[in-house]
């Protein structure tokens, strides 16, 4: 009966949610001191130039004013112009979002492989020294923030051990075919391994970087609900079948252990999410937070909103999934 | 012919005190044997251990568990534990939390068919459908295919009790299978077990801590007290005249089984004081 409604009154929440963040992000850019128009001309400019230009770019009008024209805008799928760039802010930030979901997805996934073998590999081997490791492992991965990690990495296997690139998104020197900006999945698609290889010899470290705080945190909250599972009466009586252990948490307890793990993971993928801004950086990565970064030095007020927007849509996307999963791995909603 | 044997169990928590003192029982093929005892007696600590269940904090001592004539504590855990999912069972106490909540009635009953006897899936599931009819579910195929939440606890426990059935196993064990039930729903269910263990004669250690059940199933009783069986009998006999004071204070205690309305006896203290010296306890 429910679903209809739980959808309508999904999007009339996540409406109210981008607009609350459009209205701070808005406000906010423009009360903190920090001249976009004068950054961009060059030192002699009069205030004559000053003043036409902040004109044509409307931030002589008042805050609201301002606010309601650029709403309006956006309400049409026009969310301005780059100040910097001199291009639509809505393609430009299209044009690195491919960037930015592929590094965050590689990392997810990095994280998940890594964090549910370890909590998998604690959870058949608890009380011996293998879970003790797994333990030590993941309290030092989540005690070192990502940026950290990102420095270490490039220490280590850029600097040391120069066996990954550190550095930009792909050889800039290969031949590249791609007509989207999704490279990496473009690669697989048209088969050409060399430039996947390339690709992930480039994301690697990146994504290592986001991904073992997550993976930690992973592999404890999972073996945690494991370990709980492991002891309720359902498992107990599937060990009298016959069953091998590994079978026996793989079939009856993972599927029971999964829902309270998969809602946290959604909040700590969100947070992933928002490290890449840093990670990007860091790793001289064309995605959406490197523009971000650079949108913010800039005073470049217009990207700034249209970035800030999307990783907001991101966001609410990704617990949408988190909610769509969480319904379909849990029989008890799947059946009203 | 005894086709369950256990020889001077020992069972103790790890660095801890015994939870089981040199236990022995026998159950024969087809028998019903009764294992009754107050809370805590340690009566689902035998059954654990028959079936290889018994929590990690517990360690066997000594003593055999000899199944069809092989000791299950010398074989390796692989092995044990396959015999045991071939020829024996467990009804469960609480049927609310004893079937996967995620998984579908059909695949929790089917899977051991299939994955350790090596049944074909149309064979398994056919088989699961005419044991759901046999303990009284009307339509079985759509319950095969519902999930725990949607069934009542009767339900629930009819279709472990199937369960159970499924691999026509040679021994089953039946741990409180309707203290956690509506009294209503009590007497059904005692009533499908022993009509079930008769048309498949199957051996049963039938746990309980009601004696009147025990008249009504049983042709053999084991009474365990703290951890030590203090009386070993048949049914008859026990009821005409149980040897031991605690079980002929136990029996007292209980509220006369052709009686329900009888009022409640406690274990006067003397006997439990004269047990207690008795096993070594306390
Ligand atoms: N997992 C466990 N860890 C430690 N002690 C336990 C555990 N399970 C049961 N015991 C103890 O073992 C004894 C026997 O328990 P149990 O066999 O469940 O009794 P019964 O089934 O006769 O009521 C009790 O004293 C109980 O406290
Ligand atoms: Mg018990």
């Amino acid at each position: 009966m429910g679903l209809l409604r739980t959808i309508l009154l999904r999007l009339l929440t996540t409406a109210i949610t981008l607009f609350g963040v459009a209205v701070i992000v808005f406000f906010v850019i423009r009360v903190v001191p920090g001249n976009p128009i004068a950054m961009m001309l060059p030192p002699g400019a009069t205030d004559e130039d000053i003043a036409r230009l902040t004109a044509l770019y409307g931030l002589d009008k008042s805050i609201p004013a301002q606010f309601w024209i650029w709403g309006a805008g956006v309400l049409q799928g026009d969310f301005g112009t780059s100040i910097t760039a001199r291009q639509p802010v809505l393609a430009m930030v299209l044009a690195r979002l491919p960037a930015t979901l592929e590094l965050s997805v590689l990392a997810l996934l990095i994280a998940v492989l890594v964090g549910g073998a370890a909590a998998l590999t604690g959870t058949r081997l608890r009380q011996t020294k293998v879970e003790g490791g797994i333990d030590i492992a993941g309290g030092m991965a989540l005690s070192v923030p990502d940026f950290l990690w990102g420095l270490l990495l490039i220490l280590a296997f850029g600097v040391l051990m120069p066996i990954f690139h550190i550095s930009g998104r792909v050889t800039p020197s290969l031949d590249l075919p791609f007509v989207t900006n999704f490279y990496l999945v473009e690669s697989l698609i048209r088969l050409r391994l060399d430039l996947t290889l390339d690709l992930l010899s480039h994301m690697l470290l990146p994504a290592l970087s986001l991904a073992i705080p997550l993976a930690a945190i992973i592999a404890q909250l999972l073996k945690q609900s494991l370990k709980e599972t492991m002891h309720l009466d359902y498992v107990t009586l599937a060990r009298t079948h016959g069953y091998s252990e590994a079978r026996v948490i793989w079939r009856e307890a993972l599927p029971n252990a999964l829902l309270p793990t998969l809602t946290l993971v959604g909040v700590q993928f969100t947070f992933l999410i928002g490290g890449t801004v840093i990670i990007e950086r860091l790793f001289s990565y064309e995605g959406l937070g490197n523009m971000a970064i650079d949108a913010v030095i800039n005073r470049d007020l217009p990207l700034i909103q249209g970035i800030v927007i999307l990783f907001a849509v991101i966001f609410t996307g990704v617990n949408l999934v988190v909610d769509l999963m969480y319904a379909a791995l849990n029989p008890r909603l799947r059946h009203g | 012919m005894t086709y369950l044997s256990v020889r001077d169990l020992t069972v103790r928590l790890k660095d801890g005190p015994a939870l089981l003192r040199s236990v022995s029982l026998d159950v024969a093929a087809g028998e019903v044997r009764g294992l009754v005892g107050e809370s805590g007696a340690g009566k689902s600590m035998i059954g654990k251990a028959i079936l290889g269940i018994l929590p990690r904090a517990v360690e066997v001592v000594s003593g055999q568990i000899v199944l069809d004539g092989v000791d299950l504590l010398t074989l390796p855990p692989a092995e044990r534990r396959v015999r045991v999912g071939a020829t024996c069972a467990l009804i469960p106490q609480d049927p609310l939390t004893a079937l996967n909540p995620s998984r579908r009635i059909g695949p929790q009953m089917t899977d051991r068919l299939v994955d350790i006897l090596g049944w074909s899936r149309a064979n398994a599931a056919a088989r699961v459908q005419d044991l759901l009819a046999e303990v009284q579910i009307v339509d079985p195929a759509r319950v095969l295919r519902q999930y725990p939440h949607e069934l009542s606890g009767g339900m629930r426990q009819r279709i472990l009790i199937a369960s159970a059935f499924a691999a026509e196993p040679r021994l089953i064990v039946a741990d409180e299978p309707t203290t956690a039930l509506d009294v209503t729903v009590q007497k059904q269910i005692l009533k499908l077990i022993a009509g079930m263990q008769a048309r498949h004669g199957t051996a049963l250690l039938f746990v309980t801590h009601d004696l009147g059940v025990v008249s009504k199933v049983c042709q053999s009783l084991s009474v365990l007290y703290a951890g030590k069986v203090v009386e070993d009998a048949a049914v008859r006999a026990f009821f005409a005249g149980p040897k031991h004071p605690y079980s002929a204070a136990l029996l007292a205690a209980t509220p006369k089984y052709t009686d329900p309305d009888a009022g409640l006896q406690p274990v006067p203290a003397d006997v439990i004081a004269a047990v207690r010296a008795e096993v070594g306890h306390g």
